[in-house]
C-alpha cells in the first residue's frame, strides 16, 4: 500500500521545526521526481538568461513591443518638434549626437541612464508584487538626503563612509517605503494615494533640512549639504566623461532583482502576491509580511538610485537633484515590461534622450520637458497594449480560420450545407 | 396555432476556436415552462445569453412572437418582454431591493434621467405589490446584500418582471437553494405559468425538469440532442417517469449513468478533531471529527458557515474559541503555511479567485505551497527551476493534463484540466486531510469523475477527506458520512447509507433541528 | 495681524475650491467604475489652456470655457485607454499624469517664447455681492468671492443632486458597484463610464483654470503642486460621498491658508515644514479613520461582455 506520509517525528511539530526546510511532498511524487532524467544539461549563461527573460514568453515578441512602443510615442511627440519650429531632421541629429555621438555623450547617456536603470528596478519589483509605488521619487530623493547628511556629517575613511552612505541610501528609501507599506499591509489603505502624499512630504522635508535655518545646509552653497570627501564617492570609470561606478551598482542591482524575482522562494511570493493575493495567501503566504518587504526592496532600491546620484554626479546633496528620475522610472519599467533586462533596455532610451535633450534644446530649440512628454506617451501605449494584443490575436484567429475552411471557427459558414441532424 | 413565444433557428456561436452552440434550433410555446437540460459545459446558458442579447450569434435567427428580432444588447431584449435571471446573482449588493429593481429601468430623455429625482415612492409601492401577488414577501428598503439567498432569488424574478417581461429566463435557480426553498421557488414559477409567463428553465437537475416542464429540449457539446414532452402521466406514474428520466441522461451525457467510485469506508483513526470551534462571530461553536479513510461530507445552503469552517481549518481566519488537531496535534496558532506543512491540503471553491494565478505558468502554479524548503528551495536564495518543471509534467502526466506545456500559463487550459492540475498539486502534499471545496463545480462529467476518483483513492489509502459540496448527487455519491451546518453550525449528521433527502432538506432549511447525532 | 481672522477663511476656500473642483471629477469618476489618478495631469493641461485662451482673447471667461475643452480632451484620451481599450487604470492615469506635466512645461516657451511663468493675463473678477459685503466680519467673504467659488459649490450639489437622487446617478453608482450587474440591468456601461471619466476631465481642468486665472493670473510649469492627489486623498477620506469629500478639501484648504498665514505671523516655524501639512494631515487621515470596505466595488475593473 502506497500511504506516503513522510516518517517525521510526531513531536517535531509541537515546536514548530525552526531548521525545517523541506516541504511537505508525496514520496511517491519525490521518487518519480529522483528517477526522471534531467533535461540536457546547460550553461549557467544560458539559464540565467532564461531566467531573466520568463515563462518562454518570446524574447522576440517583447523586443518588438518594446520597439513598437517607442517608435509610436516618438512619433506622437513629433508634432512638438514642428511647433517648437524645428523639424524631425534637424531633431533627430540633435537628439543622436547629444546622445551617441560622442565619449562624452554616450558616457553621458550611461549617466543618465544608471539612476533610471536603478529606479526602474524598484518600480518593477513593487509592480511584480502589485503594488503601484508611484512614491519611487520621493524615495529616491530622500535615499540622496540620507546618503548626503551620512558623507557630510561621519568621519569614516573613505572606502567605509562610501558603503555607509550606500547603507543610508537604502535606509532612507526603504524608510519612507515603510509607511505606506504598514498602511497597505494592516490599514488597507491604497498604496497610490499614500506613496503620492509621501512624495510631497519628502520633497518639502528635504527642501527644510538643507533650506537657511535647517540643519544640514552648507556653509558655502545654499540648498545643499557640505561636499563628501572625494575618496568616499563613486570614482569615475571612463576618464573624460562623467561616467561613474554607479554604473556598476546598477549593473549589479539587475542581476540581483533578476535573481530575487525568478530564482528566489521571497520573489516567488511576490509575484504570486502580485499576480493573485488570495490564491497566495491560500497557499500559505502571508500578504502582510509581502506587501512589506516588497516595499522596503522597492524603496530600498529607490534610495540606492538616489545615493549614487550624490555619491556619483554631484559629491553632496542638493535640493532638486532629480528632475524628477522616479516618475520616468514609471515608465522605465513598464516599457521594460517588468523584466530586469528589459528595464536595462529602457533606461538606454530613456538615458539617450534625456542626454540628448540638452543639444535638443540648445540646437533645435526643443524643450527638454519633451522627454516627459514621451515617458509619458510610452506608459500611455504600454497601456494601450494589451488592447493591441488582443486585436492581433482576434485578426489572427480570423485569418487562421480562413485559411481552414474545416476548422470550427468557420462552422457557420458550412453550417447551411452541414447535413448533421440533431438527434 | 399561435406563433411560439419563442424561436431559434439555427443559432450557433464559438469562442475561439470552440464551438459553444453549434446550430440550435429551438421552438418555445407561449404560457409554458420549457426546460433545457444539459451537462455543465452543453451551451445552456451561452444559448440563453443570446437569446438575452448579451452576447452576440455568429449566426442564425431569433423571433419573439413570431416577429424577427436582432438584439444588441440586453436592454434590446428587456424591451421585447425578456426577463433573465443569472446563475450568478446580478444583483448590487450595496443597493437596495427597490434600487436594483428600477436599475437602469427608470427614464427616458435627457431631464428626467439627470436632472428628475427618481420616483422612489411610486416604485416602491410597485414593488410591494408585485411581492404580495407572487407571495414574495420581500422588504423593499431592506440592501440586497443582507438577504438570504432564497429572498435574492425573488429579487431577481422581480426584476426580471418588473420590466414587463412575459418570457422569463432562470439559469440554474436553484443551484443554492436548499429544498424547502426551491420547493417554494417551484410554486412560484407555476403561478406564473399560471398568469401566462412563458419560462424557460436551464437546469441539470432531473427531478426539477420533470416537476415543471411541460417540455424539454436537451443540449450536449453544443448542438440539441432531443425534445421531449412531458405529461402528467410522467410526473405522477413511477414508471413513466423512470424510463423517463433514463432517456434524458442518456440524451444528456451520450450514454448511461457512469458508475459511481467504490464505497470501501472503513474508519481509521480519528485524523481531524475539532472541539467548540468559532471564529468569535457568527460562526459555531461546532465538535466535528473525520476520521482516516472516511469522506465527511458537509452539505448546506450556500452561505451557512461552510467558508468560515474552511477558512478557520487552513488558518486564513484566526481561531477565536476552541480547538482543532489534525492526527493529535493542535493546530489553531499555526500559520497556513504550517499547516500545509502539518499535513493539510485544501481545493479551494473558486479556482480563479484561489487556487491559481491565471498568468504565471503551470510550473508556478504548480508550485504553491511548495516553495519553502526541499526539494525546490534548499536555501532562501535558490528556488529551483528545472526541479519544479519535472514536478509540474509528473503533475500533468499522472492527473492526465492536457496542456502544451508546463511554461504555458495556466489561464489557457480549460477549466477542467485547472482543476486537475490543482487537484494534483494537492494531492502531492501527501495529504492527513484533504478539503475539498466544491471541486467538481462547473467540470464535465470526465473531469468530475477524475476528481471524484482521486477523492476516493485518497480515502482507500487511508487519508481523511472534508468534502463541501453543494451538490447533493455528489455527496450521495462519494462521501461516507455527511453533517448538515445552518447559521454556522452543525445541525444534523448522518452516514450516508441511512440517509434520507428530506431530512436532509429539513435540516439545512431548519425544519428540523437537530436530533440526536448518530 | 491676527492668524484667525474673516481672511483665513476667505483664503482656505480659495484654497479649497481647487481641490474640490478635482475631488468631484474623481467622484464620479470613480463611481462609475474608473480609478483616475490622472486628475493632477488634467489640471495642468485646464490650467494651461485657460491662461492661453485669456492671453489669445483677453476674456478670462473665454479662458474658463477653454480650460472645460482642454479636459473634455484629457478625460476622454483617459476613457479611451481605460475604458475603450481596457487597459490598466492606474498605468494610463499615470501616462495622463506625466504628459500633462511634460506637455503644459513644453508648451510655455513655444506659445510666449520664455520658460517657466507666463506673463499676466486677466483674471476672473471677485464678485461683489450688493447688500451683503457691507456686513461685518462676514463681509469680506462675500467682496472676495468669484462666480467660480459659488459655482463650484453648485456643482458639489449638482454632482451629488445626478448621483444620488436620479435616474443616471443610479446607473452611474451601478457601474462601479458591478459592471456585469448593471450590463445585466440593461444600462450601456462602456458609454456611462466613457462619459464619466470625460467629465471627470472637465472638472479637473475647472480646478487647473481656478488656479490660473482666479487665484492667479498666470500659468506656471508644475503649478498644480499635488492638489490632484490631494483631491483623490480627500476623495478617500470622504468616503466617495460628495459632503463629507467636499468638507475634507476644506479642512486641507484651511491646513495650507494656516501654513501661508503663519509665513507672515510666525516666521520662526520652518516655512517647508509648514507646507508639507496638506500632505501629513491627509496622510495621517489615511492612517487612522478609513476602512476598507467604502470604495467602489467594481473600481479598477475594467469590462467586457464576454
Amino acid at each position: 500500500m502506497s500511504t506516503s506520509t513522510p516518517q517525521r517525528p510526531v513531536a517535531a511539530s509541537t515546536t514548530p521545526p525552526r531548521q525545517r526546510r523541506a516541504s511537505r511532498i508525496d514520496a511517491d511524487i519525490l521518487a518519480a521526481l529522483a528517477a526522471r532524467p534531467e533535461p540536457g544539461a546547460r550553461g549557467f549563461v544560458s539559464r540565467f538568461v532564461s531566467s531573466v527573460a520568463p515563462a518562454g514568453a518570446g524574447v522576440g515578441a517583447k523586443a518588438g513591443a518594446f520597439l513598437i512602443t517607442v517608435s509610436l510615442a516618438l512619433l506622437a511627440a513629433l508634432p512638438i518638434v514642428y511647433l517648437s519650429g524645428s523639424d524631425a531632421a534637424t531633431a533627430i541629429e540633435a537628439l543622436l549626437g547629444g546622445s551617441w555621438g560622442s565619449g562624452l555623450a554616450i558616457g553621458e547617456t550611461f549617466v543618465q541612464a544608471i539612476p533610471l536603470l536603478i529606479s526602474g528596478l524598484a518600480v518593477a519589483v513593487a509592480f511584480h508584487t502589485g503594488l503601484f509605488n508611484i512614491g519611487v521619487e520621493g524615495q529616491l530623493v530622500m535615499g540622496g538626503l540620507a546618503a548626503g547628511i551620512v558623507g557630510a556629517t561621519v568621519d569614516l575613511p573613505g572606502p567605509l563612509l562610501l558603503l555607509a552612505c550606500l547603507a543610508a541610501g537604502v535606509a532612507g528609501g526603504a524608510l519612507w517605503a515603510l509607511i505606506p507599506a504598514l498602511l497597505k499591509a494592516f490599514r488597507g489603505v491604497h498604496e497610490v494615494v499614500t506613496t503620492i502624499m509621501m512624495n510631497y512630504i519628502a520633497f518639502n522635508v528635504s527642501r527644510f533640512l538643507v533650506s537657511p535655518s535647517g540643519p544640514f545646509v552648507s556653509e558655502t552653497q545654499p540648498s545643499a549639504t557640505e561636499k563628501i570627501p572625494l575618496e568616499a564617492r563613486l570614482a569615475v570609470v571612463a576618464p573624460g566623461t562623467r561616467l561613474h561606478a554607479g554604473l556598476v551598482i546598477a549593473i549589479l542591482l539587475v542581476i540581483a532583482v533578476a535573481w530575487l524575482l525568478y530564482r528566489t522562494p521571497e520573489g516567488f511570493r511576490l509575484r504570486l502576491v502580485g499576480a493573485n493575493p488570495a490564491a497566495a495567501s491560500t497557499a500559505g503566504v502571508s500578504l502582510r509580511r509581502t506587501v512589506v518587504t516588497s516595499m522596503l526592496l522597492s524603496g530600498g532600491i529607490a534610495g540606492i538610485a538616489g545615493a549614487v546620484q550624490v555619491l556619483g554626479v554631484f559629491g553632496r546633496y542638493y535640493d532638486a537633484f532629480s528632475p524628477g528620475y522616479g516618475f520616468e522610472a514609471i515608465a522605465v519599467a513598464l516599457l521594460g515590461a517588468l523584466s530586469p533586462i528589459g528595464i536595462a533596455a529602457a533606461a538606454l532610451f530613456f538615458g539617450s534622450l534625456d542626454a540628448g535633450a540638452v543639444q535638443l534644446q540648445a540646437v533645435a530649440g526643443i524643450s527638454r520637458e519633451m522627454v516627459s512628454v514621451v515617458s509619458g506617451l510610452v506608459v500611455a501605449f504600454v497601456a494601450a497594449q494589451p488592447a493591441v494584443l488582443r486585436l492581433l490575436r482576434h485578426l489572427r484567429e480570423r485569418a487562421s480560420a480562413r485559411r481552414a475552411p474545416a476548422r470550427p471557427t468557420s462552422a457557420r459558414r458550412a453550417s447551411g450545407t452541414d447535413p448533421k441532424d440533431p438527434a | 396555432m399561435t406563433s411560439p413565444a419563442v424561436r431559434l433557428t439555427g443559432v450557433s456561436k464559438h469562442f475561439g476556436p470552440v464551438a459553444a452552440n453549434r446550430d440550435i434550433t429551438l421552438s418555445v410555446a407561449p404560457g409554458s415552462i420549457h426546460g433545457l437540460l444539459g451537462e455543465n459545459g452543453a451551451g445552456k446558458s451561452t444559448l440563453m445569453k443570446i437569446l438575452f442579447g448579451m452576447i452576440h450569434a455568429d449566426s442564425g435567427a431569433i423571433e419573439v412572437g413570431g416577429a424577427p428580432v436582432s438584439f444588441r444588447s440586453s436592454a434590446d431584449a428587456l424591451a421585447a418582454g425578456i426577463g433573465m435571471v443569472q446563475q450568478h446573482f446580478s444583483l448590487i449588493p450595496t443597493f437596495t431591493v427597490v434600487e436594483n429593481l428600477v436599475m437602469g429601468r427608470g427614464a427616458t430623455g435627457w431631464f428626467s434621467r439627470w436632472l428628475r429625482p427618481l420616483d422612489v415612492k411610486t416604485a416602491r409601492e410597485r414593488a410591494v405589490g408585485l411581492s404580495e401577488r407572487f407571495g414574495f414577501g420581500l422588504d423593499p428598503d431592506a440592501r440586497c446584500g443582507t438577504l438570504s439567498v432564497g429572498a435574492r432569488q425573488k429579487v431577481e424574478i422581480l426584476k426580471a418582471l418588473w420590466g414587463g417581461a412575459t418570457t422569463l429566463v432562470l439559469d440554474e435557480p436553484t443551484a443554492a437553494l436548499s429544498p424547502p426553498e426551491a420547493e417554494e421557488l417551484y410554486l412560484v414559477l407555476e403561478r406564473l405559468r399560471s398568469e401566462g409567463t412563458t419560462i424557460i428553465l436551464i437546469s441539470h437537475k432531473l427531478p426539477e425538469i420533470v416537476r415543471l416542464c411541460d417540455r424539454v429540449t436537451v443540449l450536449r457539446d453544443g448542438t440539441v440532442v432531443g425534445d421531449r414532452e412531458i405529461d402528467d402521466e410522467a410526473r405522477t406514474d413511477a414508471r413513466a417517469r423512470a424510463g423517463l428520466e433514463a432517456d434524458l441522461v442518456r440524451l444528456m451525457i451520450g450514454r448511461e449513468r457512469p458508475e459511481t467510485p467504490s464505497r470501501s469506508a472503513r474508519a481509521l483513526d480519528t485524523v481531524l478533531e475539532v472541539r467548540g470551534l468559532g471564529d468569535g462571530g457568527r460562526f459555531g461553536p461546532v465538535d466535528l471529527d473525520v476520521a482516516g479513510g472516511e469522506i465527511v461530507a458537509v452539505v448546506g445552503v450556500e452561505g451557512n458557515g461552510q467558508s468560515e469552517l474552511i477558512d478557520l481549518l487552513i488558518g486564513a481566519s484566526p481561531t477565536r474559541t476552541g480547538s482543532i488537531e489534525l492526527d493529535g496535534r493542535p493546530l489553531q496558532g499555526l500559520s497556513t503555511r504550517r499547516r500545509l506543512d502539518s499535513g493539510i491540503a485544501h481545493i479551494p471553491e473558486d479556482r480563479h479567485e484561489r487556487a491559481i494565478a491565471d498568468d504565471l505558468s503551470l510550473t508556478d502554479n504548480a508550485s504553491f505551497g511548495f516553495i519553502d524548503g526541499a526539494p525546490f528551495a534548499p536555501t532562501r536564495f535558490w528556488l529551483g527551476k528545472r526541479a519544479r518543471v519535472r514536478f509540474t509534467e509528473i503533475l500533468i502526466e499522472r492527473r492526465r493534463v492536457r496542456a502544451s506545456s508546463p511554461a504555458a500559463p495556466i489561464g489557457s487550459l480549460s477549466g477542467g484540466n485547472q482543476q486537475k492540475l490543482v487537484v494534483g498539486r494537492e494531492l502531492a502534499r501527501a495529504p492527513r486531510l484533504m478539503i475539498a471545496a466544491q471541486p467538481t463545480r462547473g467540470l464535465d462529467i470526465a473531469s468530475t469523475t477524475a476528481v471524484h476518483e482521486a477523492l476516493v483513492g485518497l480515502r482507500d489509502r487511508g487519508s481523511a477527506v472534508l468534502l463541501v459540496s453543494l451538490d447533493l448527487t455528489e455527496v450521495f455519491t462519494i462521501a461516507d458520512r455527511i453533517v448538515v451546518v445552518r447559521g454556522g453550525r452543525i445541525v444534523g449528521e448522518t452516514s450516508t447509507g441511512a440517509a434520507d433527502v428530506d431530512r436532509i432538506g429539513a435540516w439545512m432549511s431548519g425544519a428540523e433541528e437537530r436530533t440526536a447525532a448518530a | 495681524m491676527d492668524i484667525f481672522s474673516i481672511s483665513l477663511v476667505l483664503s482656505a476656500i480659495h484654497l479649497a475650491v481647487p481641490i474640490i473642483l478635482p475631488m468631484l471629477g474623481g467622484l464620479i469618476s470613480e463611481r462609475s467604475g474608473v480609478m483616475n489618478i490622472g486628475l493632477e495631469g488634467m489640471m495642468l493641461g485646464g490650467a494651461l489652456s485657460a491662461v492661453a485662451i485669456t492671453f489669445l482673447t483677453g476674456d478670462p471667461w473665454v479662458g474658463l470655457v477653454g480650460a472645460m475643452i482642454s479636459g473634455v480632451v484629457s478625460g476622454g484620451i483617459l476613457a479611451v485607454l481605460t475604458v475603450t481599450l481596457r487597459g490598466n487604470q492606474v498605468v494610463a492615469s499615470t501616462a495622463i499624469n506625466l504628459i500633462g506635466a511634460g506637455l503644459t512645461a513644453a508648451l510655455v516657451p513655444i506659445i510666449w517664447g520664455i520658460d517657466g511663468t507666463t506673463p499676466s493675463v486677466p483674471k476672473i473678477p471677485s464678485l461683489e455681492v450688493p447688500g451683503l459685503s457691507g456686513l461685518p466680519v462676514v463681509g469680506p467673504l462675500f467682496s472676495g468671492l468669484t462666480l467660480v467659488d459659488y459655482g463650484a459649490i453648485a456643482l458639489a450639489f449638482a454632482v451629488w443632486w445626478v448621483l444620488f437622487r436620479t435616474d443616471a446617478g443610479l446607473r452611474i453608482r451601478a457601474c462601479g458597484e458591478s459592471a456585469e450587474s448593471a450590463d445585466a440591468a440593461g444600462i450601456a456601461v462602456v458609454r456611462t463610464r466613457f462619459l464619466a471619466v470625460t467629465v471627470s476631465g472637465v472638472f479637473a481642468a475647472l480646478g487647473g483654470a481656478y488656479l490660473s486665472i482666479v487665484a492667479l493670473d498666470a500659468f506656471q510649469a508644475g503649478m498644480t503642486q499635488g492638489r490632484g492627489y490631494l483631491a483623490l486623498a480627500a476623495l478617500v477620506f470622504g468616503k466617495w460621498r460628495v459632503w463629507p469629500a467636499v468638507a475634507v478639501c476644506l479642512a486641507f484648504g484651511l491646513a495650507d491658508a494656516f501654513a501661508l498665514r503663519s509665513q507672515i505671523v510666525a516666521p520662526q516655524i520652518p516655512h517647508d515644514l509648514l507646507l508639507a501639512l496638506p500632505y501629513i494631515l491627509a496622510l495621517v487621515a489615511l492612517a487612522t479613520f478609513v476602512g476598507r470596505t467604502s470604495a467602489p466595488a467594481a473600481v479598477g475593473k475594467p469590462f467586457a461582455r464576454a
